[in-house]
Formats: C-alpha cells, sequence, structure tokens
C-alpha cells in the first residue's frame, strides 16, 4: 500500500436525506482509503448504509459532508456535468437487476456507452463484440435481454460496464438475483478481471460467500465502518 | 451525437412501430389536412376564375334589379325595352356585340318525353357574346329572327334528356303552345355553380315573343349581353352605359340603380378571393389538428420518458450528460413528428389526386405548402418534445435507477 497515492480517499464522510424532523443520517463520518487494484467487498446489514455508500464513492450522489478525493480529483468540488464525465472516463456500474435495455440486442447495450465517448458504429461493434467475448458471451451478440438467462444478462451487464476500459467497477449486489451456481461464475469473472487487468473492484454484498472472493472486507452499521479487514494481501505491491 | 440521438431515436420507433404511428396520427392527419385544403382550394380557385373567364371574358350583362341574383317578380322593377338595346348599340362606343334576352322557363316535348327547360329568346349575336359553339347544325341568323321562324338552337342536357339518342335535327319540339324546328346543337359547357348551362334552348326573340308568348310588349327584356371589344377599357364603357340606361330609366341623382351591371371579370375576381378565403380558413381548422397532433406527442413522450426511466438512470450512470439526455429525447420527438409529417405529405398526394379528380379540378402540386406544413410539423416536435425530454434531463441518477 503507498499511503501516498490511494485511488480512492474519504475523510468524513456523511449523507443525510431529507431535511429537518424527517432528516434522516445514512452515513455519519466515513473515513475509507482504497488503492488502485483493490477488490473490495462492503458488508453490513440491511439499511446500514452500503449503497448509500456506494453511491457517493460511484459519484451516482453527492455527500452531505466530508471530502473525498478519487485520484487527485476533490469529487465534492466537482459540477454535474463534470461528475458525469468523471463516471463516463473512470467508472462501471453493475447493478442487482443488471439495467439493460429492453428488446436491445446485447451487443447494441454494450455498445451503449461507448455512444457517449464519440466512438465510431464500427469501432463500437468492434469494442461491444471484444467485451462480450470477455465474458464469454461471443455466441450471444444478437439477443435480447428477454432471451439471456439472469447470469447471461449479468454478464453483458459487465461486458457493458467494461467496454470504456473503466479503472473502477462498482457493482451494488450484483450477484442478489442469481442463485449460487451463477453466482460462482460472476464472481469468478470478477475475480479474473481484478487479478488479471488490475481493475479496482468496490461491491456490495449481503452474503459472507461472495465476499470471500474480496481481498479486503468492510462493513458498515448504522452509517460508520464497523471493521476493515483483509482477507488476503493484494498481489500487486506495486503503486 | 446528434446523429447518434436520431439512430437511438428511428430503434425507439421501429421498436414499436405500432405505437409510433399512433402517436403521429395527429400529425399525419393534420399535415395532409392542411395541404390538401390549400393544394386543394388554390386549384379551385384557379378553376372559378378560368370557368367565369369561359363565359366570355369581354361579358357584361345588364338586369334589372339593385344586385346579382334571383329577382322577385313582383318587385316592380322594370324591364328593358327593345329601344334600351337600341340606345346602347348607337350610343355607346366600343362594343362588339349586344343583344336582348329573355329567359323563361316552359314546358318542352318530344314524343313521349316531356320536360321544363329555360328558354331563351335572343338575337344572332347572343351566341358569339356568351361563347356558345355548336357541335352540329347552324345558329338562326338575323333573317330568321327578322321573319320571327319557329326554329330553336338547344343544349347537350336538352338533348340527352329530351331526345334520348335520337339526332335532334331537323326534329321538331313541342315549346310551350308552338312547335319549334330544331336547327343546331351547342357545345357543353357544364355547370356554372348551381345550374346547368348546357339545359338551354335558344330561339329568335322575335318568334319567343309572337309565337309562345303571345305578345309583342317591347318592355320584356330581362337581360341585355353585351360583349366588349378586346382592347377597350371596359370600366369606362361599364360606367357610360350604367349613366345611360340611369337617364333611360328616369333615376334621379338621389336614387340608386334599379339595374345590376354585371362583369365576368370582375365576378371571377370576387368569386376567387372568397374561395381563397374559405382556403384559408378551412387550412387553420386542419392546422389546430397539427395542434393537437402535437399535443398527442408529447403526452406519448411523457409516458416513454417514465416507461423508459431506468433506461435513463443507465444512462446517466454511465456518464451521460443531462443535456445529452435532454437531446435524446428532443431528437426523438422531432424525429417522431417529422416522420408524421412526411407520411402527411404522402397522404396530402394521394388525396389530392383522388379529390381533384373527384370534384375535377386540376391538380398542381404546391412546394411551398407542403415545405410549410413539413417544417411546422417538426417545430411542433420541438415543442411538444420539450417538456417531457426536460423531464428525462432532470431525474436523478439514483431515483431513476430505482425506478420501477
Ligand atoms: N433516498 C432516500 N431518502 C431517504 N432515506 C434514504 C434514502 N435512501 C436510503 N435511505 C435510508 O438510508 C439508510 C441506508 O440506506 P441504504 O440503501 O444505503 O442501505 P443498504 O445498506 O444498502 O441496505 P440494503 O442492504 O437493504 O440494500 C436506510 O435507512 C434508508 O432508509
Ligand atoms: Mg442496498
Amino acid at each position: 500500500m503507498n499511503d501516498s497515492n490511494p485511488l480512492i480517499s474519504l475523510k468524513g464522510i456523511t449523507k443525510t436525506y431529507g431535511k429537518g424532523d424527517a432528516a434522516f443520517q445514512a452515513l455519519c463520518g466515513v473515513d475509507l482509503t482504497i488503492n488502485r487494484g483493490e477488490f473490495v467487498a462492503i458488508m453490513g446489514p440491511s439499511g446500514s448504509g452500503k449503497s448509500t455508500l456506494l453511491n457517493l464513492l460511484g459519484c451516482l450522489d453527492q455527500p452531505t459532508g466530508g471530502s473525498y478525493r478519487y485520484g487527485s480529483v476533490h469529487v465534492e468540488n466537482l459540477s454535474t456535468d463534470q461528475r458525469s464525465l468523471l463516471r463516463r472516463h473512470a467508472f462501471g456500474f453493475i447493478f442487482q437487476g443488471f439495467n439493460l435495455l429492453a428488446r436491445t440486442s446485447a451487443a447494441d447495450n454494450v455498445a451503449m456507452p461507448l455512444i457517449y465517448h464519440g466512438v465510431s458504429m464500427k469501432e463500437r461493434r468492434q469494442l461491444a463484440k471484444k467485451a462480450l467475448e470477455t465474458v464469454g458471451l461471443a455466441t450471444k451478440l444478437k439477443s435480447v435481454p428477454s432471451e439471456l438467462s439472469g447470469g447471461q444478462q449479468q454478464r453483458v451487464a459487465i461486458a457493458r460496464a467494461l467496454v470504456t476500459s473503466a479503472g473502477t467497477l462498482f457493482a451494488d449486489e450484483p450477484t442478489g438475483n442469481l442463485d449460487s451456481h451463477t453466482t460462482v461464475d460472476i464472481m469468478n469473472m470478477l475475480t479474473r478481471l481484478n487479478e488479471q487487468d488490475g481493475i479496482t473492484i468496490l461491491l456490495v454484498t449481503h452474503e459472507p460467500e461472495v465476499a470471500q472472493y474480496a481481498q479486503r472486507v468492510v462493513v458498515v452499521k448504522d452509517g460508520l465502518i464497523e471493521s476493515d479487514t483483509w482477507n488476503r494481501k493484494p498481489n500487486l505491491a506495486s503503486a | 451525437m446528434i446523429w447518434n440521438a436520431f439512430l437511438i431515436a428511428l430503434r425507439e420507433i421501429r421498436r414499436n412501430p405500432v405505437r409510433a404511428f399512433l402517436t403521429v396520427l395527429g400529425i399525419i392527419i393534420g399535415v395532409a389536412a392542411v395541404i390538401t385544403m390549400v393544394t386543394l382550394g388554390r386549384a379551385t380557385t384557379q378553376a372559378v376564375k378560368s370557368q367565369i373567364t369561359g363565359l366570355g371574358s369581354n361579358l357584361v350583362s345588364i338586369r334589372p334589379g339593385a344586385s346579382f341574383g334571383p329577382r322577385r317578380p313582383d318587385s316592380g322593377i322594370p324591364n328593358f325595352t327593345a329601344k334600351d338595346v337600341e340606345a346602347i348599340t348607337n350610343q355607346i362606343g366600343g362594343l362588339a356585340g349586344v343583344a336582348p334576352v329573355t329567359r323563361s322557363s316552359m314546358g318542352t316535348i318530344y314524343r313521349q318525353n316531356a320536360r321544363t327547360t329555360s328558354v331563351v329568346g335572343t338575337t344572332a349575336d347572343y351566341f358569339t357574346i356568351n361563347n356558345w359553339n355548336l357541335t352540329t347544325g347552324r345558329f338562326f341568323t338575323d333573317e330568321d329572327a327578322r321573319a320571327g321562324r319557329a326554329v330553336a338552337v338547344i343544349g347537350q342536357t336538352v338533348v340527352t334528356k329530351l331526345f334520348e339518342g335520337d339526332d335532334p335535327i331537323g326534329k321538331k319540339i313541342r315549346i310551350g303552345t308552338s312547335t319549334c324546328e330544331v336547327i343546331g346543337i351547342l357545345t357543353s359547357k357544364g355547370q356554372a355553380g348551381m345550374s346547368d348551362q348546357d339545359d338551354t334552348i335558344v330561339m329568335p326573340l322575335t318568334t319567343l315573343q309572337r309565337r309562345l308568348v303571345g305578345r309583342t310588349s317591347t318592355a320584356n327584356i330581362s337581360e341585355i349581353s353585351i360583349s366588349i371589344e378586346e382592347n377597350a377599357d371596359s370600366d369606362l364603357i361599364i360606367e357610360e352605359i350604367t349613366a345611360l340606361m340611369r337617364s333611360r330609366r328616369n333615376l334621379q341623382d338621389n336614387e340608386d340603380d334599379d339595374f345590376h351591371v354585371f362583369n365576368a371579370q370582375q365576378l371571377a375576381e370576387t368569386l376567387s378571393s372568397s374561395t381563397q378565403m374559405m382556403t384559408t380558413l378551412l387550412a387553420a381548422v386542419a392546422g389546430v389538428s397539427l395542434l393537437v397532433g402535437g399535443i398527442g406527442i408529447m403526452n406519448i413522450m411523457l409516458v416513454s420518458v417514465t416507461e423508459r426511466t431506468r433506461e435513463i438512470g443507465v444512462r446517466l450512470a454511465i456518464g451521460a450528460r443531462a443535456r445529452e439526455v435532454l437531446l435524446q429525447f428532443l431528437v426523438e420527438a422531432i424525429t417522431l413528428s417529422s416522420v408524421g409529417g412526411m407520411v402527411g405529405i404522402g397522404l396530402a398526394l394521394l388525396l389530392c389526386v383522388v379529390l381533384s379528380g373527384a370534384i375535377g379540378v386540376a391538380f398542381v402540386f404546391d412546394a411551398q405548402i407542403n415545405l410549410i406544413a413539413f417544417l411546422f410539423s417538426t417545430a411542433v416536435g420541438v415543442i411538444f418534445g420539450f417538456a417531457p425530454a426536460r423531464r428525462a434531463a432532470r431525474l436523478d441518477p439514483i431515483d431513476a435507477l430505482r425506478h420501477e
């Protein structure tokens, strides 16, 4: 670990939903440092603030207080559009519900983020095909989501998150809708992406079996980090 | 980016073609209606103009009564006399021809067929003044008129209805209480407004007065038909005729004219200006349906934004900016309405061809109105697509992703 140049650095992050009497503090001062190439699982009981934390990390939401640095960027100072651009170039998202576009082929689903990168149609096709090959769906380019199993849909979603060569993947309960067998598939794939391609992965899960795949487990409770433990040390020592 | 938004829009339309069709139905109908109304309106105006000019472009006719149209017989306004006709012929310059006209509705009989027809009593000049031509036979001559011969020239409707296929030339028909020989058949002129110009029998005025009406009163000319020479100043001549008739009819300066001078040219202009107004009015009504069509688009786009909230969430999550989402939905609305506009133009083309055939006017493709209608449909897309697009762009990514 190289503390002088962490990928993500949270200091005293708070998040309050609502105002006045109805206000609810979901995060009560979170400090967290994550380095490039880490595979972190965020666990904790329901309602503890896991999703809230992940959304803040993924710049989908803004903290009420505290500071967030991503690399050298002070995220809390960014405008809405700037945060969009940060997500576009650096982040990939995987959701519990897959969130693929209905009646749209796997290839088109995967190619969709590239539209916002100004990539030509031809190149989009090539990149989408490559990303789908990476997740083992080379034969399903033309299939629409309703023709794919849950595990296959989630793999399309992973391909969509990878296609822009994002350095950081955010996954909120990516295996929540999948059976145990498919869960193993997906987790193996994420582990491979983390180990082979050096992609930083932040993953929210309920299941200890899923958390096992991560190098590091952060447990959140009542809006605070309760524990932060290592399953195994990251194999890349260099920063 | 716009190109991509356009492609996404086309894919959305292809994904649900039935809904897209229903969405733009209002636009299709609106555009088709506006174009059809304007095109047919202009064609009708043109047709009315040329039809009236066909009456005889230099035709002027004088009738008793203050205004053109049916006259109450008991109005006490006197008819013209043969002396009036004479006075106009002798005192007004620049006239190509002057003919007295008496019109009466009379029973006509040929063998077992009987029907009522408009019978015109006049002089030989009548035919040239009113642009009548012959298909067969001959017109009656001044000689026929002087001699008061019982001869008649008949219109096409009389030929078909009364003779039913017989060759009428040389045949005798009964008109009123007397018998006449048919000597000529007129070329068809068709309808003029409500009345059939071909349902007519023309005979010498003298014959009509002596034999049929049975009186020789000189004061029963109900119309004087005049044609003005090609290069003469028709306004001036009409003024002169008016002045002459006023003095002949002993009208004081403070009295209004008790006769009416009708000019074909003038009528053509009046009528075409009123058909033009009608056209504008109808087009405006049709334009309202374009607006209603716009509301239809807004409605469906709002539904679409709600339906696709998760999609919008995904797009925002992967880094689409608000303005890019706005653009996408705006382009979608514009694409829909423009496609609707194009279909409407196609439909209008079809309608114009069919309808102009049905009402018998010449169809002329009018690029200007087609372009205007198309641009208007596009504008409808912009205006009514904006609110839904802005709603989409303002969504919060997390809320949108959570949307069920
Ligand atoms: N938009 C919101 N408005 C108000 N309160 C919210 C909102 N989102 C989350 N909360 C509250 O914040 C708390 C943390 O929510 P969060 O979704 O982060 O929990 P979680 O740890 O992801 O739970 P789960 O495991 O059930 O998904 C919860 O008590 C929740 O009710
Ligand atoms: Mg959650």
